[in-house]
């Protein structure tokens, strides 16, 4: 089952265990790689699949996403020291957000982080860092493996898809809280499945054995069929996250670990996620730097932008008035919302412009039929994530 | 130890050199201070012990060299009972059956060619110049690098005065040797192999180094500025062996007002609240304390006694990655009669004897050290301190003790099996330089780094808790972030050899991670 263990050079990409599934399915040959992997950008149009995450089912491949498992006498006691929540508090089959920082107190990554039963974990995030996971583990009693290859998965989302689990044979599928796991057996193949997602919607995230691959897939398929089931790429998934708020690392933030020039790297206070960081559980891997950062807040922060005008303001530089002459930050994602009906933008910007409803203006690049214009646009710092609807967290869910 | 204080103002792990001369120097500036040693007596690596009934010798060091005489003034020692055997001790470098080189201290040596012998006078004066420009730098805290801090700024400015001062000339020469090895000064400088054996023995000693490795220079030019630093007493040796020292020592810290406990090995280092609290012994009794200051190693006391849940991990990465397995092991042996080494005088047996006849003959020996073998032909710093110090063994009897290399920590196969093997080897190698001496061997002792791991409690028996080489040097010894004896941790400092200025009897870091203690409490007050 190992691929990696044939000639790297002669398979650059791996694919993964729904890859045949997937390259049926794609009629616009749009591929491409993610940590390794071949995956699907789009299968039809991004707009296809963007409206069936928010209005119907829809089948997403992450297997590529990193997973290591963590086990041993002192899981718990690493998990704390690794990360900024408190993972004392996570019970059995739950699941947390967490991010985890170098001693300077610097975003490495973010990832969720699963409670298998009592004694065994899974992290999984975008990245590969199994140097920093072992460099944490000296001192502690703890397994650490990586394990990506040995499961595969399949994000279910959308206003459907508790419907299509619960047609798919998974009794009791409508009980399960966010953030919480449970487990299935569907046929002969065991299915672990969990309340969580990246698109901010109702879904659910399936992990399996790799042969079990298939025949989910398939029976899936065959279960959505009439609540409009499809196949999606990450286009349309990258459109949902940014209604969502989340962050993509390389996009919204760069690893601390991969970072050249100095200042590049951000803190979870700068990111906006001062919520996940526990100063009071006890010692954990940039806990100074970061109470040191708290006594004077961050110097910057990645906040929400409601954006005039229609043209997302890609890669914009940020200025205090419209005049453009004195930089305060820049856009990270942006996209027009096709659900909230706005222009929205996540976007570092340098303190006090950071606090909500403070206006910025955002200095925007069209390009209209080679002819480059260049529009200063206003716009408003507002809360994210700019669509949570309330079927997100809703147990059960209504049915769609 | 009912009715015992459980509460001091500060706490020293470790009762060596460093860790009393830390004690001291606090308890002279007013802390209540307790000085924790594990062993029944103080002095760790430069204590004295019997080896065998009649039979003294200095267990670790064996010279004191490095200690700064300003701070056995400042600690008035001698009136705490430290006596001098022998000081301006002689160097002698000895050749395989034939007259030693005799080296004297102000740098001039008999039986050299004429320019070889004015090449020697040259080059000593000249490394002593430099070696005077860089002492002041090793008595000092160093600086942290990257901040904006004027005190570190300054610092550094003053390391770059130091350097320039010496004009032009010299600077230019320090920069151009100050990267090399050792190998290759001393082929520019010298004809005779056994002046470069012996000059360079003195860039390796002690150090995962042969001659031929880059960085070479640097750890020669720090013996020289540590010496340097030290005053003119040269190299001496206390009546009583280092044991007496820290006798010294410690009576000077108890009449400060310390308190010196031995027999009470340190189990872990308490926090609370994110600050060190205390300790707890192995006993399992607990003190609490404002300030921990641990003499131990980097590695026992952040992994060890603190532990790495206390820590960032980049910062146990870096403690765990401090280069420090020992490579030098101790002979002692017990002799019925004075060693007769080939052409050494009467008055040169009570100086240091080098064995190392050549360069190629060091590096030789470190090559084996590079695959987790002994020395074939090992090196070694041979002193007979009976000569000097009679009590040390019964009348017309001696004592030898020799630091020998290489004797890598990590012995393929292990010490267990090995250490009587490479006592066989030592004791050939000596042999062939002083034919007879097995025949006079009453008792004979070898101390593998394992052995002086588990004696003195330094991780990887490396006695300068840490390889002296550019890299875990000044702002970066042991590790940035805990290299100016503060730690990440609000209350723990450290005072031994793994923080700057380093290995060797030196007794700085205790004393400039005194000062820092004193300073922290200032500003906090």
């Amino acid at each position: 089952m190992n691929q990696a263990s044939a000639p790297h050079f002669k398979q650059p990409l791996l694919k993964t265990p729904f890859h045949e599934r997937a390259r049926a399915l794609s009629q616009v040959d749009s591929f491409i790689p993610w940590a390794g992997y071949t995956t699907v950008d789009v299968f039809t149009t991004m707009e296809q699949e963007y409206f069936a995450i928010r209005n119907a089912a829809t089948l997403y491949d992450l297997t590529p996403m990193v997973k290591y498992r963590v086990a041993g006498r002192d899981a718990p006691a690493y998990l704390n020291r690794l990360v900024t929540r408190d993972i004392a508090k996570l019970k059995p089959d739950r699941v947390a957000y967490c991010v985890w920082c170098n001693d300077a107190g610097h975003l490495i990554d973010d990832g969720t982080i699963f409670r298998l039963g009592t004694s065994e974990y899974r992290i999984c995030t975008a990245e590969r860092q199994i140097d920093w996971l072992l460099d944490s583990a000296i001192g502690f009693d703890v397994e650490i493996g990586e394990v990506t290859e040995q499961i595969a998965a399949l994000a279910v989302q959308g206003p459907t898809s508790c419907a299509v689990l619960k047609t798919l044979g998974l009794g009791g599928v409508e009980n399960i809280k966010p953030f919480e796991i449970a487990y299935f057996a569907l046929g002969s193949h065991q299915l672990t499945v969990s309340r969580t997602g990246f698109t901010g919607d109702l879904g659910y995230e399936l992990w399996m054995q790799p042969d079990a691959a298939e025949p989910v897939w398939d029976a899936l398929m065959e279960a959505g069929r009439s609540r409009g089931i499809r196949a999606i790429g990450s286009q349309a998934l990258n459109v949902a996250r940014i209604e969502a708020g989340f962050l993509l690392p390389n996009v919204d933030f760069v690893s601390a670990e991969r970072t050249i020039r100095t200042g590049r790297d951000r803190s979870p206070l700068e990111l906006g996620l001062g919520w996940l960081v526990d100063f009071k559980k006890g010692h954990f891997t940039g806990r100074r730097a970061l109470l040191n950062e708290s006594i004077d807040g961050p110097r910057r922060q990645l906040v929400g932008l409601d954006v005039a005008g229609n043209k997302p303001a890609h890669n914009a530089l940020l200025y205090t008035d419209d005049s453009g002459k004195r930089e305060i930050g820049s856009v990270t994602s942006a996209i027009w919302s096709p659900t909230c009906k706005r222009n929205i933008a996540l976007a570092m910007v340098d303190a006090p412009h950071f606090r909500i409803g403070s206006t910025v203006w955002a200095e925007i690049y069209l390009n209209r039929e080679l002819v480059w214009e260049r529009r200063m646009s206003r716009a408003q710092v507002v809360e994210r994530p700019f669509f949570t609807p309330e079927r997100r967290r809703a147990t059960p869910p209504a049915e769609f | 130890m009912t009715g015992a204080r459980s509460r001091f103002d500060c706490v020293v792990v470790g009762g060596g050199h460093n860790g009393l001369v830390c004690a001291a120097t606090l308890a002279r500036g007013g802390r209540s201070v307790l000085v924790l040693e594990a062993a029944g007596q103080v002095g760790g690596a430069a204590s004295t012990r019997e080896f065998t009934p009649g039979f003294r010798v200095s267990a670790g060091a064996h010279l004191v060299h490095m200690m700064p005489a300003e701070l056995i003034r400042e600690l008035q020692l001698e009136s705490h009972g430290l006596e001098w055997a022998a000081q301006g001790m002689a160097t002698t470098a000895l050749a395989p059956g034939g007259a030693g080189l005799n080296m004297s201290p102000d740098g001039a040596a008999a039986a050299l060619s004429a320019e070889d012998a004015r090449a020697y006078s040259a080059y000593m004066a000249r490394m002593r110049r430099f070696a005077a420009a860089l002492a002041p730098i090793l008595a000092r805290v160093p600086p942290r690098l990257g901040t904006s801090d004027w005190v570190d700024r300054l610092a550094l400015l003053r390391i770059g005065w130091q350097i320039r001062r010496l004009g032009r000339r010299d600077m230019r020469e320090l920069l151009r040797i100050g990267g090399m090895n050792v190998y290759d000064l001393l082929e520019e400088n010298f004809a005779s192999s056994a002046l470069k054996g012996a000059l360079g023995l003195d860039a390796v000693l002690g150090a995962n180094f042969g001659p031929r490795s880059p960085g070479t220079v640097l750890t020669l030019l720090y013996r020289m500025a540590a010496e340097s630093a030290a005053g003119a007493s040269g190299l001496s040796q206390p009546r009583g062996g280092l044991g007496a020292l820290c006798n010294a020592l410690a009576k000077a810290a108890s009449a400060a007002g310390a308190t010196v406990r031995t027999g009470a090995p340190v189990a872990n280092i308490l926090v609370e609240g994110d600050r060190a609290a205390g300790v707890v012994l192995e006993s399992g009794e607990s003190i609490s304390a404002d300030t921990v200051i641990s003499s131990a190693d980097p590695k026992s006391t952040f992994l060890r006694l603190l532990g790495p849940r206390y820590l960032d991990a980049g910062f146990v990465r870096r403690v765990a990655h401090i280069r420090m397995r020992g490579l030098a092991a101790k002979l002692h042996l017990a002799l019925n009669r004075a060693p007769a080494f080939g052409g050494v005088s009467e008055a040169s047996l009570r100086g240091r004897l080098l064995l190392a006849p050549s360069l190629q003959y060091i590096e030789l020996a470190y090559n084996h050290a590079k695959y987790g073998e002994f020395s074939a032909a090992p090196v070694m710093e041979v002193t007979v301190p009976s000569t000097n110090d009679p009590t040390l063994a019964p009348p017309g009897q001696h004592v030898l003790s020799a630091i020998v290399q290489y004797a890598p920590y990590a012995l393929k196969g292990g010490w267990q099996g090995g250490r009587q093997r490479f006592m066989d080897t030592a004791l050939e190698t000596l042999e062939g330089f002083a034919p007879g001496l097995r025949s006079s061997i009453v008792a004979a002792e070898l101390s593998t780094p394992a052995d002086i791991e588990q004696e003195f409690r330094g991780s990887g028996g490396h006695w300068h808790h840490g390889d002296l080489a550019f890299d875990q040097f000044l702002m970066v010894r042991p590790v940035p972030g805990a290299a100016q004896y503060r730690t990440p941790v609000d209350g723990l400092f450290l005072c031994g050899a793994g923080s700057h200025p380093g290995g060797g009897v030196m007794g700085i870091a205790g004393r400039n991670a005194a000062h820092q203690v004193l300073r922290a409490g200032l500003k906090s007050s």
